[in-house]
């Protein structure tokens, strides 16, 4: 197991050095004045210029500057923003709510995605099956800004059941709605993995086997059937928490909720390429990180992988 | 068959109480439907028979027949789409087929176990052994407790035959070899003394050696309780040697059933004799025993005359070039173990043999062995680390690419996965005429020409050159294998357990159409196999191989009388069969 | 064991059934992977509603003008945020141009993103999957690392990096590229898994035993049989893509505000949502369908040419 993890470990630092030189790599490299690049449309203050200048080292060789902008973001000097606030400050008070808001959307999205996929696979071929494929190929379709439009206008606006936007005010009674939201959105895949790994497991020869050692079918659906077939939704999971972190910059841009999308959000919209360069990377270190505990966990899971 | 009824649920009674004249089981007129896409197909079409208590009853027959599906009904374990449309399976005098699910599962385990065929596939992955044998002490009520049940669970793997059961609990199937999966897996089926044991092809999963220790170790532990044993196999050599009565099954019938050695000396049932006449694992001993010498007529395909072409080889051998040489061949792979450290993988250690034009080398070993490895390395599929392969005395290794591509030409090969081996997107005609274009030979009428003849050669339709491989069954699929391996004409043929997919009947034919082949076109056969009773009838000369070596070399008649080596001779005592006394 | 005897019953021989072995039994209906899968679609009515939508979309895409008359550029701010009138089926935005006109006139722009990603990820993504999985080795090594680190990117993230680093060349095209230059890992990993298994199927080794280099036989052989997942995911890529590009377009980083894009008028169309909650809707509605088109006709194929659920039919 102790190799598994160390190999898994050694795997993730040329995928840490690789994501973050390409990030960097495409907004330096690209033709054209990088500095305009990170200034976008706008034509920047001179003194703005000089410290952006200077946290990127753009008069240095291009190699360079991406060591020494490597290695601020490792000891945590990770610049300011245009209106000069420094990016520590912003993540220390945003990140928090990022968290609870992808907890609570992780949380319900595995928990439809293990019911729901687990009564579908057991009840194939019938009502509640296909209705389900049905209605989650419908939700997966809608792009998820426009089901948060949607969402906040019914549910908020007319219904005014929940909060139309969250402010300071970022518990999870608030974020729910926007959480529940995205979570309908990307349960879809990891509901028909869960959904095929029940209908394989069903007829499964190891099944047979319990059920012929006379164990009733009370203690096969969750000891033989429900935990093999979580193995490749967890495996999944990985995957959907991408889909997970490009949402919550639209999801907390449109309720207004003060986590690091809405920085993201906020930037994308003022053009502040620089900040936006910023964030997205630590969004993806925190993907690649978020990948490697999720191996662990299918390790966890699955004994067969621990021994390779 | 109401399951809402309440049925008695039977009184679990034990052995001393029991009436040994009574039977145990009584099978009466069952049939069993499965529900497809193409509407219902009866697998079994009533069928009945007793098994009476501590019996050991074999049921044999080919894919199709009904035999698993007769097992799985038993403990109506079926399929999902299957159930039983009619009859009645009384155990005890009480019919189980109107069982409900509940009541099913206090027969499972406690008064009849399962013994699945496939070790890999039957145990769960994420599961400890311990958890898997536990879980079936605690179900059947066998102890309670958490020391009683851990003890008693070691005390079940110890019986099952796994030294260091203890250490073992902890582990997880994917650790276990075959062997000692399948130990496991009789050990549950056995944990709650159950008064039948149904074992579904135990051992066609495991090598040949490994098989004969596990057989006979069922049969100790059978015969010490007292348990009744109903052997599902497709191997009548093996179900003769094992069981005192024989059911032949063919089509969801019954259609012969007796004392093994009455059937295997009588048969009456024109498909039985076929059966026994197909059959490689009694060909040895029926060469011996000239009580079961003529079975069927000459246009059916008999292991004993096929068997007989071999004889008189040593004519053959004095005129005849040798057309493929090995010399000390040798392949070494490096693998990983475990952090950095790798080590040297002998998968091929030196090996030579000769062949002579027009006769059959079979190349004997269990997995692992190397053979298959061997086979690449002669194909030119893979470079040798060492050695030479020479054929019509030109060198095949150590050439250039387009050198080796003109000797393609001599040498051709058939694989074993009928279902893998031809390319589902292609036409049949397209698969046999494909070396024709990759070695540019003729143009498009005179291809499509050689396509039928080679159609006609293995007997199979000409309309099928337009049709899919989908279409076909295992044996036709194999059948537009070897036309393929045909197409270019080759003097050698490499069969790489070519036959061994296939149900013995098919098995026949194909070896029928092999010799004849040989016979016409002047073929030089390299035989690979894991099966000696296979090669008692096809081969003309042994070698044996085990861990990369061979150990020993042969005329066929002179190993399977006189075999010098211990691993040689193991092997042959494996051979399912070997131990039957036919009355001369 | 008692001394019972053990009778031996031989079943009567019934001439119905015959014991010809392994007869060669033709079905009148020929049948492969393609054929099989292509009657299984034929009968569902899923199929053609999805194929009809599908068809609809491109259809509006590359004739816009046999839908509606009406210029999309045309805006009459005297018409600002009105519901439906004569000549204005869906009504008119905030600047006053028709809606129903903007919706038809947007297809062919999400649908040329949707392309073009396509094949962009498909061009990168196959041969990248391909040969990673049949060479192995170092090729494998190096062209996963470097799927490895494309993958790790969330592709969305990494189209808004692109965008809004290339502010002065906002097209169709650039942002296929943003988005496709990321997606394609995704491809080539399955890909990757499904050749690992597919090359070590016997007719792969026979088809080298015949003498095909490596390569043709990837070509020929590997390839051919290892295209379900990558269809699948391709229909389904197709409406990701589209989803992302109005997404890009919603948040200002898209195309730029002059291209008819959905993505665009909805963003364009919020200010106004409780004046005028139509304009938002209607090409939410369009991006909705198209998007469910594509993905509702992935999954039937998917269906149609899994060989599991083939096999229970």
């Amino acid at each position: 197991m102790l190799m598994y993890v160390g190999r898994r470990l050694l795997q993730a630092i040329p995928v840490f050095f690789g994501t973050t030189f390409l990030i960097y790599f495409m907004v330096f490299s690209m033709p054209g004045n990088p500095v305009l690049a990170l200034f976008g449309d706008k034509t920047p203050n001179p003194a703005v210029l000089q410290r952006v200048m200077e946290q990127y080292n753009l008069d240095k060789p291009f190699l360079v500057q991406y060591f020494l902008y490597l290695k601020n973001l490792v000891t945590g000097n990770l610049g300011v923003t245009f209106s000069g606030r420094s990016v520590n400050d912003i993540l220390a008070r945003a990140f928090p709510v990022t968290l609870k808001l992808v907890i609570m959307a992780v949380v319900i999205e595995l928990l439809l995605s293990v019911v729901l996929g687990l009564i579908s696979g057991l009840r194939k071929g019938r009502i509640l099956d296909h209705s389900n494929l049905i209605i989650s190929l419908v939700l997966s379709s809608v792009p998820p800004f426009v089901a948060l439009f949607v969402a906040q206008y019914f549910i908020g606006i007319k219904l005014n059941w929940a909060p139309v936007t969250v402010g300071e005010n970022a518990t999870y009674a608030t974020m729910l709605l926007p959480a529940i939201v995205i979570a309908l959105t990307i349960y879809v895949t990891g509901m028909r993995l869960m959904r095929g790994s029940v209908i394989e497991a069903q007829s499964a020869e190891y099944v047979r086997t319990a059920a012929a050692k006379g164990l009733t079918r009370r203690r096969i659906i969750p000891v033989h059937i429900a935990r093999n077939s979580l193995i490749p939704v967890i495996t999944n999971s990985g995957a959907s928490f991408g889909a997970l972190i490009a949402g919550t910059t639209v999801t907390e841009g449109i309720f207004n909720i003060h986590g690091i999308g809405n920085v993201l959000f906020k930037a994308i919209l003022l053009g502040e390429n620089a900040t936006i360069v910023s964030f997205v990377t630590i969004l993806t270190v925190l993907y690649v990180l978020v990948n490697i505990l999720v191996d662990l966990l299918y390790a966890v899971l699955d004994p067969r992988i621990r021994y390779v | 068959m109401s399951k809402d009824e309440m049925v008695e649920i039977l009184p679990l009674t034990t052995p001393a109480r029991i009436d040994p004249n009574a039977p145990l089981v009584q099978v009466q007129d069952l049939e069993v439907t499965f529900v497809t896409g193409m509407g219902d197909v009866q697998a079994v079409r009533g069928i009945s028979f007793d098994i009476f208590p501590g019996e050991t009853v074999a049921i044999v027959g080919e894919s199709g027949s009904g035999k698993s599906t007769t097992a799985t009904a038993l403990i109506n374990l079926l399929a999902g789409n299957g159930h039983i449309s009619g009859g009645k399976i009384l155990v005890d005098g009480t019919d189980i087929t109107r069982y409900n699910e509940n009541q099913m599962a206090t027969i499972r385990g406690k008064v009849i176990g399962y013994v699945p065929q496939d070790p890999m596939s039957n145990l769960n992955p994420v599961w400890s052994i311990g958890f898997q044998v536990r879980e079936a002490i605690r179900a059947n009520g066998i102890a309670s407790g958490r020391k009683d049940v851990q003890a008693k669970a070691i005390e079940v793997l110890q019986q099952a035959g796994l030294s260091d059961a203890e250490r073992r609990m902890k582990q997880f199937p994917h650790q276990f070899s075959g062997g000692m999966r399948q130990r496991v897996l009789i050990g549950i089926g056995l944990a709650a003394e159950p008064r039948l044991l149904i074992a579904d092809e135990p051992t066609s999963a495991l090598d040949v050696t490994i098989q004969k220790v596990i057989l006979d170790h069922l049969e100790s532990l059978t015969r010490n309780r007292n348990t009744a044993l109903l052997l599902i196999t497709h191997d009548l050599g093996l179900a003769a040697e094992r069981a005192t009565k024989l059911i032949v099954m063919h089509r969801g019938k019954i259609v012969e059933a007796g004392s093994s050695l009455e059937i295997l000396q009588h048969p009456q049932h024109p498909y039985t004799k076929r059966l026994i006449a197909a059959a490689p694992s009694l060909a040895s001993r029926r060469i011996q025993s000239s009580a079961v010498a003529r079975v069927v007529d000459d246009n059916v395909p008999d292991m004993l005359r096929l068997a007989a072409r071999h004889e008189a080889i040593e004519a053959k051998l004095d005129n005849a070039p040798i057309a493929v040489s090995v010399k000390d061949l040798r392949k070494t792979y490096t693998i990983r173990r475990g952090g950095f450290r790798s080590e040297p993988l002998h998968a091929v250690d030196g090996i030579s043999f000769d062949i002579h034009k027009g006769t059959t080398l079979a190349l004997v070993g269990e997995s692992g062995s190397g053979k298959s490895t061997a086979a690449r390395l002669i194909l030119g599929l893979e470079k040798p680390t060492s050695g030479a392969v020479t054929i019509n005395g030109t060198a095949m290794t150590g050439v250039s690419r387009s050198d080796l591509f003109k000797l393609r030409r001599q040498m051709q090969v058939v694989f074993q996965d009928p279902y893998a081996s031809l390319d589902p997107q292609r036409s049949i005609g397209a698969i046999i005429a494909e070396p024709l274009r990759v070695h540019r030979v003729g143009d498009r009428a005179s291809r499509e020409a050689r396509v039928e003849e080679i159609l006609d050669q293995v007997a199979l339709p000409t309309a099928l050159a337009h049709r899919y491989p989908n279409e076909l069954s295992g044996g036709q699929r194999q059948r537009v294998a070897i036309g393929r391996a045909l197409a270019l004409k080759p003097d050698v043929l490499i069969l790489d357990e070519a036959v061994s997919a296939l149900d013995v009947l098919v098995q026949a034919q194909i070896l029928q159409l092999l010799a004849d082949l040989q016979e016409e076109l002047g073929l030089t056969y390299l035989f690979i196999t894991h099966d000696l009773a296979v090669v008692r009838v096809v081969a003309d000369f042994v070698a044996v191989m085990d861990q990369g070596k061979i150990v020993e070399t042969g005329l066929t008649d002179d190993i399977f009388d006189h075999a010098q080596q211990p691993y040689t001779q193991r092997l042959l005592e494996a051979i399912p069969g070997a131990g039957i006394e036919f009355a001369s | 064991m008692s001394d019972r005897k053990i009778e031996h019953y031989v079943a009567p021989v019934d001439p119905a059934d015959e014991i010809e072995v392994d007869r060669v039994k033709l079905g009148d209906r020929r049948s492969n992977l393609w054929i099989d899968a292509w009657r299984d679609l034929r009968v569902r009515p899923l199929f053609y509603i999805s194929l009809g939508l599908v068809a609809l979309v491109s259809l509006a895409a590359v004739w816009p003008s046999l839908f509606t008359g009406v210029d999309p550029r045309y805006c009459d701010l005297g018409l600002s945020n009105k519901g439906p009138t004569a000549g204005h089926l869906l009504g008119s935005t905030f600047q006053g141009c028709d809606v129903y006109s903007r919706v038809v006139h947007g297809a062919s722009t999400s649908l040329s993103v949707g392309i073009f990603v396509v094949i962009i990820t498909a061009v990168i993504g196959l041969p990248m999957g391909a040969l990673a999985a049949y060479y192995g080795g170092w090729v494998d090594s190096v062209l996963s690392r470097v799927g490895d680190i494309f993958f790790a990117i969330p592709y969305f993230l990494a189209a808004v990096v692109v965008m809004s680093v290339m502010s002065q060349h906002r097209n169709v095209l650039v942002i296929a590229f943003a988005i496709g230059g990321f997606a394609w890992a995704s491809l080539a990993r399955i890909l990757r898994a499904e050749v690992l298994q597919v090359k070590n199927l016997e007719y792969v080794m026979a088809s080298e035993a015949v003498g095909r280099s490596r390569f043709a036989t990837l070509m020929r052989h590997v390839l051919p049989n290892s295209l379900t997942p990558v269809i699948v995911y391709l229909t389904i890529a197709l409406g990701a893509a589209i989803t992302a590009e109005a997404t890009l377009s919603f948040l200002g980083i898209g195309l730029p505000s002059h291209t008819m894009s959905w993505g665009n008028d909805i963003s364009q169309a919020q200010t106004s949502i409780r004046v005028a909650p139509m304009a938002l809707f209607w090409p939410s509605l369009a991006l909705t369908i198209t998007v469910l088109a594509f993905i509702m006709l992935g999954e039937l194929i998917r269906d149609a040419l899994d060989p599991k659920a083939r096999a229970q039919r």
